[in-house]
């Protein structure tokens, strides 16, 4: 069994489905940590859930990224700890430095709540051994500032050493201005560090774990976590 | 104590969409001599300081670690000794 400790900030509100799709859909076992603790309870995967943390005041997790619990992740992830960032778990990442970029408002300006398409880029990360080059997966998206930004440099270092993980696309996987719901550069939707254990996504795989609620891709993304762990199990 | 006067806005290479959407909603009011519009923040500080330097140093440490995000942002900084 691996363990997941979900971190809770004021204001996260993804908390409670990361815990249910470890948990309940997953079957490994899942934490709560609150942001102010500084012991993670000894994880295998950290989570940085979505939400608005601190209100989004000032910029989308700009706030959350100096409450003591990051400090750990920080160092958790310098040992080579997995951590996934979703949406707003995501900006924290970026204002953190763990990920490189930040991000704009919607290009559209409108909060974007629905069912996207996803590319998947690479298969070389412990979050997308599960799947195959190319796959399109349908998962939610659910925010106002996805619009991810980065310099040339960065675009290219990202290219480069293959870290765009995940990119919108259409229902056929084709790239296009239509399928980019945020006006993010180049599609990315998740990216990996250098050393491809810290994930940033803005979609929410862990809202597309049963079939009820519109798709199970997101199962994907938790099987390959296990099975990077060394845990085999059915996605 | 000093006061500064903090601001933050979008760097010329980044796309501002909320300054676009003002600047669209300011052509269809008739301005057609505004061009464009840039949206960013003011924040002021009230600082505990010996000099305008040393206000200065403090207003750019709290720009460069938490006000401002470097990567999509520029910031000046004015100092007012109050």
């Amino acid at each position: 069994m691996s363990r997941f400790s979900i971190l809770v900030f004021p204001g996260s509100n993804c908390d409670h489905d990361a815990y249910h799709a470890v948990k309940h859909v997953m079957g490994e076992e899942a934490n709560f940590i609150w942001h102010k603790e500084t012991d993670l309870q000894k994880p295998d995967v950290v989570i940085v859930p979505g939400g608005f943390s601190y209100g989004d005041y000032l910029r989308c997790g700009a706030i959350a990224r100096f409450s003591p619990v990051m400090n750990s992740v920080i160092e958790f992830a310098n040992k080579g700890g997995l951590v996934i960032g979703i949406c707003n778990g995501f900006q924290i990442l970026l204002e953190s430095g763990l990920l490189p970029g930040a991000m704009l408002h919607n290009a559209q300006l409108k909060f974007a709540c629905k069912q996207v398409y996803l590319r998947t880029e690479s298969t070389d990360s412990p979050f997308t051994n599960e799947m195959v080059a190319g796959q399109v997966l349908q998962v939610p998206i659910a925010h106002g500032e996805g619009n991810y930004v980065t310099d040339a440099d960065g675009l290219k270092a990202l290219e480069d050493n293959d870290r765009i993980l995940f990119r919108y696309c259409d229902a056929d996987g084709n790239i296009t201005t239509d399928a980019n719901p945020n006006g993010a550069i180049s599609n990315i939707a998740g990216i990996c560090n250098d050393r491809r254990n810290v994930m940033g996504l803005m979609p929410h795989p862990e809202r597309a774990m049963e079939s009820q609620i519109g798709s199970t891709d997101g199962r994907l993304v938790f099987a390959s976590i296990l099975n990077a762990l060394g845990q085999t199990h059915e996605a | 104590m000093f006061t500064a006067h903090i601001n933050i806005t979008l760097r010329p290479s980044i796309l501002d969409p909320k300054g676009k959407a003002a600047g669209e909603a300011l052509s269809h009011l008739g301005y057609d001599a505004i061009r464009s519009v840039r949206i960013g923040k003011f924040i002021q500080l009230t600082i505990d300081a010996t000099s305008t330097e040393q206000a200065h140093q403090l207003a750019k440490e709290a720009c460069e670690k938490l006000l401002a995000n470097e990567v999509m942002e520029d910031f000046t900084i004015e100092i007012e000794a109050r």
